[in-house]
């Protein structure tokens, strides 16, 4: 159906050069639909522009492509934080294909032989042997391998941050909502890439990760035995899992991300960016700078400092030495065992869990079911499914382009610092051992407090926040405004009007801000 | 649409007339300039650099520090560029609605649509098989499903351990009485499972007048000899740690806690049950041999555990 307007649509909203074939659009910009002054790349200079003519012939896409170097970001840091995981995205891939390229998925017993004295005639699988290998003979192979372990840390906080600062500013709310469920799932696959990941190189350390999975599926009620069996191909360590674990982590995850990412992105392109109140700012326009020259050149600057900042962490700072823990050995356990800290607060679920497992009518619910499964689901789905509950409580269901500020939903903003409170504390308690040997209190006692403060502390946090944010609002009668700027006030239907410069109400304001 | 000038505060200039070469630079500019290039010519001596390191066989971090350079340098050359030398003049872009009004022929196009649609919105019985039909597929999609791991069976009931299974080290030599001291604990396998994930056991020697197992079991452990499955009954870890001065056990991933001389009752932490026990038999040779496998299922609960199914 969309296929038949496009072929009947108006004709002059196609470019008529490359009918006639006369080089470039003879007609003046506006009439193209294009609003600034910036000619196209390619326009005037020969090679170029044949080059861009030969495919606009072909494809009628050099309109589009004009009108895309035309379109308006806003101009904010934090609508930076989701290009930091694009590009952390774009390293984990870069150095994740030099990876395989060594990495051998095989758990086949083979005798280590390489260059690290401390482990030469050790068994080991050959999986192991080969991160070895990279990780001592591979020339520059640590390094990427440590790139592509911190670029993994950085793509996981980028997101949180990401979905941090869309959840506090209500970015999330109609027509977004779809990409907050597409965003929310991203990060999902993203923490599964994190795990599987972590536990390719089949060290003692990921492989006790992996036992505990193994664990947490065998307790789902009914289907357990089963699911971990098929998951696993078999009762744990089975000897295939790597070359499975390889198979969703290089294939499987990625692609799902790439497509993810992929309409991600797109639907911002659909829907344009939210913006926040500011100067000229409305509900029916965006204000900030054009992607072409503009934002690219920012984006562009962006990514190479984020490829140097992971970089620079991958080669200096040592991540995952694997040849400390040692290859994995099913009867031994390293203590004390840390996973990554994206994976830190379902870690710390499981350990504050107290011993509670109920068996009724000869079914047992086994104890890791509630903190390993259901916990995670109703955190996870709750966060998941926020724009549909907070439209439901509010009663809002209008479209929004502009941004709260998060103190302008008081109780929006202490229910995110709240959430934020509990995954603290849970990743806290996934420490538990290393910080009760760093302060020199028994990790029972950790533990108990812990159970306390992982209710406490996210309601303190939540009237904190709460109280917080009045107070903000309270004083926030003072007009938004940079200097040399227009001075906005917000009125009292909830519109902006202007308050010109000299006028002494607008001096009062000034001089009642902080 | 371009905004109103000197929207973003920013001191204004017009860089959208016609640059000429030549043009004399403002100073900012020159000084921009020089930055940029300069930060540009960091990338292109790191990247150099880089290159003679790696050929030379240099060390991580010198190679990490030269990526740096080479990409901070480009980043942040670009970042001054866009900062200082282009226009950081804020535009407008109107938004428009989401969902266009329809225009007439796409309201044409939907009659005709709903038209053509009327030759399959009335087959109620076809579309009802037509479901049928997806769900005869899903069920076939089963098969490839299924064939990704072995039925669970019996396997999450039973380990290697047999009536007679000699008790013997990771070396796979038997375990000699006399070889572990007193508040010692040594891992086990049954004789040809050694290293077997499931099997795998703790043999502890406590002083046995402080043993309090249950009346039935306290024949499994001679002597204050007393085997448990090391496997964790929370979440499956090896239960590696021996607090002897206290004779629990703690597992280091969860620090499930369990009370050697009561029969391995959890005493603190996730864990719900205690670690099974293994009845085990003193020899004439001072070596060990089981009574036969653990009493109930090993390592972490499954829902089935009680009714001993196997599905």
């Amino acid at each position: 159906m969309s296929g038949g307007v496009a072929a009947s649509g108006p004709a002059d909203e196609r470019v008529p050069s490359s009918d006639a074939g006369v080089p470039g659009d003879a007609r003046p910009l506006a009439d193209r639909g294009v609003t600034g002054g910036y000619a196209a790349p390619g326009e005037n200079i020969p090679i170029v522009g044949g080059a861009v003519r030969f495919f606009d012939e072909r494809t009628g896409l050099a309109t589009f492509g004009r009108n895309a170097l035309q379109k308006v970001f806003p101009d904010h840091w934090s609508f930076l934080l989701g290009e930091v995981a694009a590009f952390s995205f774009v390293v984990l891939l870069l150095t994740g294909t030099f990876l395989t390229l060594f990495f051998r998925p095989d758990t086949t017993p083979t005798t280590y032989a390489g260059p690290y004295v401390p482990l030469r005639g050790a068994t080991v699988s050959s999986a192991f042997d080969s991160v070895m290998q990279l990780s001592f003979v591979v020339r520059a192979g640590l390094l990427m391998r440590q790139i592509h372990h911190w670029a993994a840390l950085i793509f996981v906080a980028a997101i949180v941050t990401h979905l941090a600062r869309i959840f506090l500013t209500g970015a999330f709310r109609r027509p977004r909502e779809v990409n907050w469920i597409i965003g929310f799932g991203l990060l999902l696959l993203a923490l599964g890439e994190g795990f599987s990941g972590y536990s390719l190189p089949d060290d003692l350390l990921s492989g006790t990760g992996l036992r505990i999975a193994y664990s947490a599926a065998l307790s789902i009620p009914f289907i357990g035995p089963w699911f971990a069996s098929l998951f696993f191909g078999g009762a744990f360590p089975s000897a295939g899992f790597i070359s499975r674990l390889f198979v969703i982590h290089v294939m499987l995850l990625p692609g799902a991300l790439i497509g993810g990412i992929s309409i991600h992105l797109l639907i911002v392109w659909l829907q344009k960016h939210t913006q926040y109140k500011g100067p000229g700012a409305t509900e029916h326009n965006v204000v900030g700078l054009r992607l072409w020259p503009g934002q690219t050149f920012r984006s562009v600057g962006l990514f190479f400092l984020t490829v140097a900042v992971i970089a620079l962490l991958g080669g200096l700072f040592q991540i995952n030495p694997v040849w400390e823990y040692g290859p994995f050995v099913p009867y031994t356990a390293a203590s004390p065992a840390q996973p990554d800290y994206y994976i830190g607060w379902l870690e710390g679920l499981l350990r504050m869990a107290p011993g509670w497992q109920v068996t009724l009518f000869g079914v047992t619910i086994p104890e890791p079911f509630v903190p390993g499964v259901v916990i995670p689901g109703l955190l996870f789905g709750g966060l998941w499914a926020w724009p549909f509950i907070e439209a439901r409580i509010t009663g809002d269901h209008r479209e929004h382009h502009l941004l709260d500020w998060p103190w302008e939903a008081p109780w929006r903003a202490a229910t995110g610092v709240g959430i934020a409170a509990i995954f603290v504390v849970l990743m806290l308690a996934g420490a538990n051992d290393v910080i009760g040997a760093w302060l020199g209190i028994p990790v029972e006692t950790l533990t108990v407090v812990f159970r306390v403060l992982v209710f406490v502390f996210p309601v303190v946090a939540w009237f904190v926040t709460y109280g917080l944010a009045r107070g903000r609002l309270r004083r926030g009668s003072a007009p938004i405004s940079r200097p040399g700027g227009i001075a906005l006030r917000r009125n009292a239907s909830g519109g902006f009007e202007e308050i010109h410069e000299r006028s002494a109400e607008a001096i009062a304001h000034r001089a009642g801000e902080p | 649409m371009i905004g109103p000038a000197g929207l973003d505060g920013r001191p204004e200039r017009d860089y959208s007339g016609p640059r000429v070469r030549g043009l004399p630079l403002t100073s900012e500019e020159y000084r921009a300039q020089v930055i940029v290039g300069a930060l540009f010519a960091v990338t292109m001596v790191a990247g150099f650099a880089l290159l003679v390191v790696y050929l030379v066989g240099g060390d991580t971090q010198v190679q990490g520090i030269l990526l740096t350079l080479a990409f901070g340098g480009l980043g942040a050359g670009i970042v001054v560029w866009s900062q200082r030398l282009l226009p950081t003049r804020l535009v407008t872009e109107d938004r428009h609605p989401l969902q266009p009004e329809p225009t007439a022929e796409a309201l044409a196009t939907a009659d005709a649509t709903r038209e053509a649609e009327a030759g399959f919105a009335r087959r109620h019985l076809l579309i009802g098989l037509l479901f049928g039909a997806f769900a005869g597929l899903g069920a076939a999609l089963l098969i490839p499903v299924l064939s990704l791991g072995p039925a669970p069976g019996r396997s999450l009931f039973v380990t290697a351990w047999r009536k007679g299974s000699r008790v013997v080290g990771i070396d796979g030599k038997p375990v000699q009485a006399s070889a572990l001291p007193i508040d010692g604990v040594v891992t086990v396998f049954p004789e040809g499972a050694v290293g077997d994930a499931m099997a795998q056991t703790l043999l502890i020697r406590v002083p046995p007048d402080l043993l309090r197992l249950p009346a039935d079991r306290m024949a499994w452990a001679p002597d204050g000899y007393v085997a448990y499955s090391k496997v964790c009954t929370h979440a499956g870890c090896p239960v590696g740690l021996y607090r002897a001065i206290e004779h629990r056990l703690i597992c280091p991933c969860h620090q499930s806690t369990f009370d050697v001389l009561d029969g391995a009752i959890p005493s603190f932490g996730p864990a719900a049950r205690p670690l099974p026990q293994l009845p085990i038999q003193l020899q004439p040779d001072g070596t060990f041999v089981a009574l036969g496998g653990f009493p109930e299922p090993v390592g972490p609960s499954f829902w089935n555990m009680t009714s001993g199914g196997g599905a």
